[in-house]
This record gives C-alpha cells, structure tokens and sequence, in this order.
C-alpha cells in the first residue's frame, strides 16, 4: 500500500459549503525521504522505506548513519515500509501531493495508553446494570469465568482486566477532506488513534 | 495547540461579526434549505450563552414565541449564518443567563446597558 508517514497535530471541526459542520483530524504528514528500496531478488519481497522527520547525527548509531548515507539523506527519526508503491527511486521525496480530496484512507497509530482497565471499558462488557437487589460493589464486575470441577481451570483468552491501550490500531476508510501541499498538512474526517504529536502511517 | 488553531482558522472561512455578549438582543439571519431551494429566516432573542472558542464556538440565542421558549444555537463559524445585528445591549451579571428559563414577563427583563460620556474637564 503506498502511504505516507505522519504526526498528529489534533482535532477540529470543519464547515462544508452546504453548511455540515463535520469533525476532522489535521495530520501533518512528510515530506517523506525513500530511504531503501527492497526487491524480490535482493530481500525476498518487494517494498519501499521511507524515512520521516530528522534527528541529531549524535543521536544516531554508526551502522543507521551508514544505511542513510546510502540514500544521501540525512538520518531519520521514524522508518516504515511500504509496499505497492510505483516507480520510486531511493532518496525521492514523497510528499502529501500523492492524496486527493475525496479519496479514503486508512490511518495506523498507537493508542492512547489507558494503564490496568476492568473488563467494561477493555472488552465492552455490560457490568451488572443493577444497582439495587443484594449488588453490593459488582457493578462492573466481569461474572463467572468458567465452570468449576471440570474443567477446573480458567480458559487461555478468557476476557479479563488489565493493560489497556497502547496498541496498534487502524482506523479504515477515513475521507480526506482537504490537502494542504504547501504546509505538509492532510486533513481526515473523523479521528485516528493515539495523542498529539505521536507517530501516524496514512495509507491509500 | 497554536498550530491546531492557526490551521483551524485557515480551513473555515470566518466572517467579521459585531462584538456581543450574553444579555444583548440579536436579530440573526441565517439561510435554510427547503429541498433544492435556499431561503433566508431571521430570528430574534437574547443571547444566554456563549460557548467554546475559535472554529468550535456557538452561541445560544432564546426567545418567546407564542408563550413557549424557543432557544436556538448558532456555530459561529457556519457559513449558513448570513446576518448578526446586535439590537440592544443588555447589562447581565453573569456570562450565563439560564435562570431566564424559569422566567416570564417582567421578571424576565434585561437592563439595557447604559453608556455614559465621561464629562470634559
């Protein structure tokens, strides 16, 4: 999928000219750097790395200095690959240019990090939905968990508490609602994962 | 945030109104679609809030009308308002003026904001 690499900046609403006032995410995404070219004969598949934003040479190890070096490009704080992307040659530049307004994408980004959660806010669960008839302090408790003699054991998978967030989510098909080339600036409608100023892939 | 900001006002195109504040009497003219035609309505009442800030702001404008309360609330950035006419000035002591829903008749008046001229010395 061909895409680019973006950052978060935040959420605002948009007026269209009928007047639908449509909730948005502004991304500010590349301009990207090709940093490798990956090839069936040379790594088994096929696939494009593009490099997004710069960091400081000290903060870079030799070996990654040398990769970009090869692509005489300056080192790169953030590298995904890509694939199905046509006629790149290492160290283009891909910028917001190849989105259209209209079209639909999909956006990956990190979630926000929730810390130890119950089950009704990790899995959805309905809690009790009684206060009252003997529910002493179960109201978002998660009930039985399985059965007990046999198989005397609780199931691998079984839907618990615990860490939640922080994952890798995609939010599909979101429509672009404008195109800023000037600026690096895509804006989505509707909202992607994780916080302002964190790491974002837009793919076509 | 600035940055937010900055490119929220880029997106929507803003137009200038005049300066009001909760307490005022406004005459609102805003366009309304009917199927394929456009027309316009004007609506008029006392502004009992207003809320949030830059492309996100709203405010709330009540009236009477035939006895029941009628409360409407305009985004400030929508393109569908076409008119603001402040026609009076209300002098309230509070930027929220809920307690107009409990009110009727004379009880629900506003003071109208007095502007004095500062006397030559």
């Amino acid at each position: 999928m061909a895409g680019i690499i973006g950052k978060k900046i935040g959420m605002t609403s948009v007026f269209s000219a009928d007047g639908k006032n449509s909730p948005c995410t502004i991304i500010e995404a590349g301009p990207c750097v090709v940093t490798q070219i990956k090839t069936q004969q040379t790594d088994g598949y096929e696939s494009v790395q593009l490099g997004f934003e710069d960091k400081k040479e000290k903060n870079t190890s030799n070996a990654m200095m040398g990769h970009f070096a090869k692509a005489k490009t300056t080192p790169k704080r953030k590298i995904v690959e890509f694939k199905n992307f046509n006629e790149v040659s290492l160290g283009d530049s891909i910028t917001v240019d190849q989105f259209a307004e209209g079209e639909f994408v999909d956006v990956v980004g990190t979630s926000k990090g929730k810390g130890f959660q119950g089950v009704v806010k990790r899995h959805g669960f309905g809690g009790v939905g009684q206060a009252t008839h003997g529910q002493h302090n179960r109201m978002r408790a998660p009930g039985s968990i399985g059965a007990a003699s046999y198989p005397a054991r609780v199931f691998k998978g079984m839907k618990m508490g615990g860490r939640t967030g922080g994952d890798r989510v995609k939010s599909i098909n979101l429509q672009v609602l404008k195109v800023i080339p000037e600026k690096n600036i895509l804006i989505v409608k509707g909202s992607v994962p994780g916080s302002k100023g964190s790491y974002l892939i837009v793919e076509k | 945030m600035d940055k937010l900001k900055e490119l929220a006002n880029e997106i929507n195109e803003s137009k200038q109104w005049p300066n009001f504040s909760a307490g005022d009497t406004l005459t609102v003219t805003y366009k309304i679609k009917e199927g394929e035609k456009e027309r316009l309505q004007s609506f008029q009442g006392t502004v009992i809030q207003k809320k949030g800030s830059g492309v996100t702001e709203t405010f709330t404008i009540r009236k009477m009308s035939g006895g029941t309360g009628v409360e409407r609330i305009f985004p400030i950035y929508s393109p569908m308002l076409e008119n603001i006419v402040v026609n009076k000035e209300g002098s309230v002591r509070r930027a929220r003026l809920f307690y107009l829903r409990e009110r009727t008749g004379k009880s629900a008046r506003i003071k109208e904001k007095k502007h004095f001229s500062k006397k030559k010395a």
